[in-house]
């Protein structure tokens, strides 16, 4: 054994017993999707650094969604780490219920996070989850079919031209349908793109007053587009696509324009899994004109429920697994292509990433969102696709059953909107706004 | 013959179940219905005080309550008719002589063996998927437009997976039955010529009466609070909602306890009204 | 059954009973086939029954990603603990009802029954907050306790109807030689109702095996079952019907394979006193 290697297996047994004292089992809640199974797989490197072990509790969306906030209203404690979006980490941390990330070290450099991201993240100016991915939406279209129909896409297209487009693409016969967009009732579904394309139309969840505003024109204008281009181009049972379905229907080469969350097109652009993968293109999501984009932003983050034994330990993690070395890992294992995206400034200037196609669009796509700042006309909410208060998801949920119903035929588009307008007025009362 | 001892001694054991079962319906149904008189928002600091009645007329002026109260209804129902004469048909066939019985019994029941989250998926992705579904492939191959089964047929769709779990439960105790019948008396009934709708209707049907009795008694007992296969394939959209389900949404997606809770006590009041009709219409057939 | 079948007879139920039988089967066959698959096969249209190139991949994937052994564990100690429990509790209570009857025993069953009537996420918070109190969240004790008090009704109750199927005059009979009322049931009531017992036994792992709302609600990392494990293969970012499959089987498979084993105790033995 060399000297250099007995060294350096001494101070990683130092490292070992120094740490081994404090060594903890963290108890953490996430979300099963790619990037984040990713995470469990390179957990080794964490415990290897820290000493401490990891228990994942991985669930289904919806199902840890429901899991984590039954437990945090109720202190169960079951969970060191939770992962959680930008609708919830704002509620929370003005609840009280999560601890304050104000003294991450200095290396990890928190003034790296992407500001929208950060600012999402927040609740008066404090930060309470680190973003581990950061997303917005965009379009992503089949550069060889816009090709074959003669058009152009430009950076930033209108939705006029998106519908045209569409029409044009639509190529029955060989079951390729110009556009798919999620239709599936739930708010993080088609609750999402519809509400975030609403914004494109002038239209907003509430006025001033928290009246629901599903009477106003706007909404009816984005609904019966919305239907109208889908019906025309869409695939059939866009009424039960959620974001799988289409990313499936993409992949398979069944649509010529979808828009969808930035970190797909990782997906679509991975040769693996897309038959595609060579002639994807990006733009912005569409507009009206108006002022305001139809694309969202979102971000899964990691917080620690307030009152947690395991606090330094779990500030550990979260400072590993949304750190640049992070990123560097998984570049160095799976490719610049796969990093979890959308949350350091950083990963953008690197120009490794820099190269990789769709890096650009993403950002541009997450800069041109901005929460407080969401709707045409003024609105008393946080959020772009949702509106930051408790009460948002059951509601948006029911409304989004609604929207899919008049998708699916089932009802009128007025009849849909009326419902919701009830329902909503009726949630919102009973939550004592108004 | 029961002596005063031996009844005491009878209470004394049947004390431990009675006391826990006492426990685990009085603690849940006091809280629901503590809960249900309070406006309790977990999200927003949680107890928020007494608001009286509010909650139960909120939760039934909701648009959405009385069609949660016919898709239960419709749901529960749908599974009974189903499971009740498929499983009568099948217990029938399966009682019949030949070869293989054993493995296609366990082929019949393997079914009630699936997690009611599995199955919902399996039918939901694998089968009744419009692009990728085997249900899909098979219309296509018939050269028919594939069926949009969760959005056009949910109701059906979902009667249909419910049907599927519960058909084994129903046919094992009806089989189970079927077994005990007089094969003698079937014979002498043949031999007098009796046609077989005959012998089914005045000999095996009436004689599987205790039996079918079960089956509703029990499956809807199961079937009132069915989710699982809801919340995986239509999350309660295109009319899906159960009464079970709405109460679901109420407590978990929009975070009212005390709403849901009220909801709760009108699950309670509507189980009892069931069960009181299915008491009068089958429950003469069961002299426990 | 007394009078020969002719064996044209037999060749047509036979071919009628397997074609019903594969039919209702299938559903599951189709799900172990798929997990053989790769994704690409596994949404290949035509479909592909069974001429594709079978891969163990799947299973490779779902065992790296999944602690499967710890599901497992976990699924076998809370449904077989919570049948045990419920078993032990069920008996004399069953027993009394049976041999010493009284008016109310009637009713006192429907009660039974009835408490399982209560919407189980009604009362989510309340039971989450117990739990807490009490220290029993993501424990498998706390599990078994619930899991043994919502079956405990349907356990009762089909005891009862096995105990009653019990002449009374072979318990007198062991009266008038002096067994004590232990003795009655040790020796002479547990062997006769063995077979019912069995039955009861099996009915309600396969209830609690199945359970899916408390198990996954109240545990975490510690005592979550196989209900949690296929939690997290249930929409994934992307349409992984490969994957799903192989997590469906191996989530199913040990409760198919005692039920398969046990196909001829539950045939026979599932009759909630339905049979005279």
């Amino acid at each position: 054994m060399s000297l250099k290697n007995a060294l350096r297996a001494a101070t990683a047994l130092t490292v070992l017993t120094t740490s081994a004292t404090f060594a903890e089992t963290l108890t953490i809640a996430t979300v099963n999707n790619g990037d984040m199974i990713r995470m469990q797989g390179l957990t080794d490197d964490f415990t290897a650094k820290t000493g401490h072990e990891v228990e994942w509790v991985t669930l289904e969306e919806n199902v840890l969604r429901q899991r984590v906030t039954t437990d945090i209203s109720t202190k169960g404690g079951a969970f060191d780490i939770m992962t959680i979006g930008m609708y919830e980490t704002p509620i929370w941390g003005a609840n009280g219920w999560l601890v304050p990330l104000d003294n991450l070290s200095e290396d990890y450099d928190v003034a790296d996070i992407l500001p929208a991201m950060a600012g999402g993240l927040s609740h008066d100016g404090t930060l309470y989850a680190a973003p581990f991915y950061g997303e917005s939406s965009m379009i992503m279209y089949r550069t060889d079919l816009m090709e074959k129909a003669g058009l152009e896409m430009p950076d930033a297209p209108s939705w006029e031209f998106i519908r045209d487009a569409a029409a044009a693409m639509t190529d029955r016969e060989n079951e390729i349908n110009g556009i798919c967009l999620r239709g599936k009732a739930g708010w993080g579904e088609g609750g999402a793109l519809i509400t975030a394309m609403s914004n494109s139309f002038g239209a907003r969840w509430f006025d001033m007053d928290w009246n629901a505003q599903f009477d106003t024109e706007a909404w009816a204008n984005t609904l019966n587009f919305y239907k109208g281009m889908m019906d025309a181009s869409g695939p059939a049972g866009y009424a039960t696509n959620g974001f799988n379905e289409n990313l499936s229907l993409f992949q398979q080469g069944k649509c010529g324009m979808w828009i969808d969350a930035t970190v797909a097109a990782s997906f679509v652009t991975n040769p693996n899994d897309s038959t595609v993968a060579d002639s994807v293109g990006f733009a912005l999501a569409p507009d009206n004109g108006l002022g305001k984009r139809a694309n969202w932003l979102w971000a899964w983050a990691l917080a620690i429920p307030a009152g947690t034994q395991k606090q330094d330990a779990a500030l550990q993690f979260i400072e590993w697994a949304t750190s640049k070395d992070y990123i560097e890992l998984v570049a160095a294992k799976e490719g610049w292509a796969n990093v979890p995206p959308g949350a350091r400034i950083s990963l953008y200037e690197n120009p490794n990433y820099q190269e990789v196609p769709f890096a650009q669009m993403t950002l541009d796509s997450i800069l041109s969102a901005d929460p407080n700042n969401s709707t045409v006309e003024p609105s008393p909410y946080v959020g772009v696709q949702f509106a930051a208060i408790p009460e948002f998801a059951g509601i948006a949920t029911e409304v989004s059953q609604e929207f899919s119903a008049a998708y699916a035929g089932q009802q009128t588009v007025e009849e849909a909107l009326e419902k919701a307008q009830a329902l909503t007025n009726d949630a919102m009362e009973a939550a004592g706004y108004r | 013959m029961a002596t005063q001892h031996s009844r005491s001694a009878a209470r004394l054991m049947m004390a431990p179940a009675v006391v826990l079962l006492l426990g685990w319906m009085l603690v849940p149904l006091t809280m629901t219905l503590y809960f249900s008189f309070k406006r309790y928002l977990p999200l927003r600091g949680g107890d928020l005080g007494w608001v009286g009645f509010e909650n139960y007329t909120r939760f039934v002026t909701s648009s959405a309550f009385w069609p949660s109260i016919q898709t239960t209804l419709l749901i529960v129902g749908g599974v009974l008719v189903i499971t009740v004469v498929l499983g009568v048909l099948l217990a029938i066939l399966l009682n019949q002589p030949m070869w293989g019985q054993g493995v296609v019994r366990i082929l019949v029941i393997a079914p009630f063996f699936v997690m009611p989250t599995v199955s919902a998926l399996v039918w939901k992705n694998m089968f009744m998927d419009p692009n990728y579904g085997l249900l899909a492939h098979l219309w296509k191959f018939f050269g028919a437009a594939p069926v949009e089964w969760l959005s056009q047929a949910s109701l059906p769709s979902i009667i249909l997976i419910v049907s599927w779990q519960w058909l084994p439960f129903a046919t094992l105790i009806l089989l189970t039955a079927i077994q005990s019948l007089d094969g003698e008396q079937l014979e002498a009934a043949e031999m007098d010529g009796a046609p077989a709708y005959k012998r089914f209707g005045y000999i095996t049907l009436p004689h599987l009466g205790r039996a079918i009795t079960v089956v509703i008694l029990i499956q809807t007992i199961f079937l009132l609070s069915i989710f699982a296969e809801i919340f995986v394939t239509t999350g309660g959209a295109f009319g899906t909602k159960t009464l079970s389900y709405l109460i679901f949404q109420r407590v978990l997606e929009s975070q009212n306890v005390g709403l849901g809770s009220a909801g709760g006590v009108y699950a309670i009041i509507l189980a009892n009204i069931v069960a009181i009709f299915l008491m009068r219409i089958v429950g003469k057939n069961l002299d426990a | 059954m007394a009078r020969a079948v002719t064996p044209q007879r037999k060749a047509i139920n036979t071919a009628a009973a397997w074609a019903v039988g594969l039919l209702i089967f299938f559903p599951i066959l189709w799900t172990i086939l798929t997990s053989f698959k790769t994704e690409a096969t596994a949404i290949a249209d035509p479909p592909v029954f069974l001429a594709f190139d079978w891969t163990l991949e799947n299973y490779g994937v779902v065992m790296e990603r999944s602690n499967y052994g710890r599901f497992l564990w976990n699924s076998i100690i809370i449904a077989g603990g919570s049948t045990l429990l419920g078993i032990i509790i069920a008996v004399p209570a069953a027993w009394s009802m049976a041999f010493v009857p009284s008016k109310r025993t009637k009713d006192i069953l429907m009660w039974m029954l009835s408490t399982k009537m209560l919407p189980a996420v009604g009362v989510l918070y309340p039971i989450y907050l117990l739990f807490i109190k009490m220290g029993l969240l993501d424990t498998k004790f706390g599990l078994v306790i619930v899991l043994m008090l919502i079956n405990l009704p349907i356990i009762v109750w089909m005891l009862y109807t096995y105990f009653k199927e019990i002449p009374g005059e072979i318990l007198e009979a062991a009266r008038m030689d002096g067994a004590s009322l232990k003795e009655e049931v040790i020796h002479i009531l547990t062997p006769m109702a063995v077979p019912g017992i069995a039955s009861t036994i099996l009915l309600n792992v396969i209830l609690a095996w199945n359970e899916a709302f408390w198990t996954l609600n109240l545990t975490a990392a510690k005592a979550a079952p196989l209900t949690a494990f296929i939690a997290s293969y249930s929409s994934p970012e992307g349409l992984f019907y490969a994957k799903l499959s192989a997590a469906s089987t191996m989530a199913i498979a040990p409760i198919l394979i005692l039920g398969w084993f046990s196909q001829k105790q539950l045939v026979s033995g599932l009759t909630f006193g339905a049979v005279k």
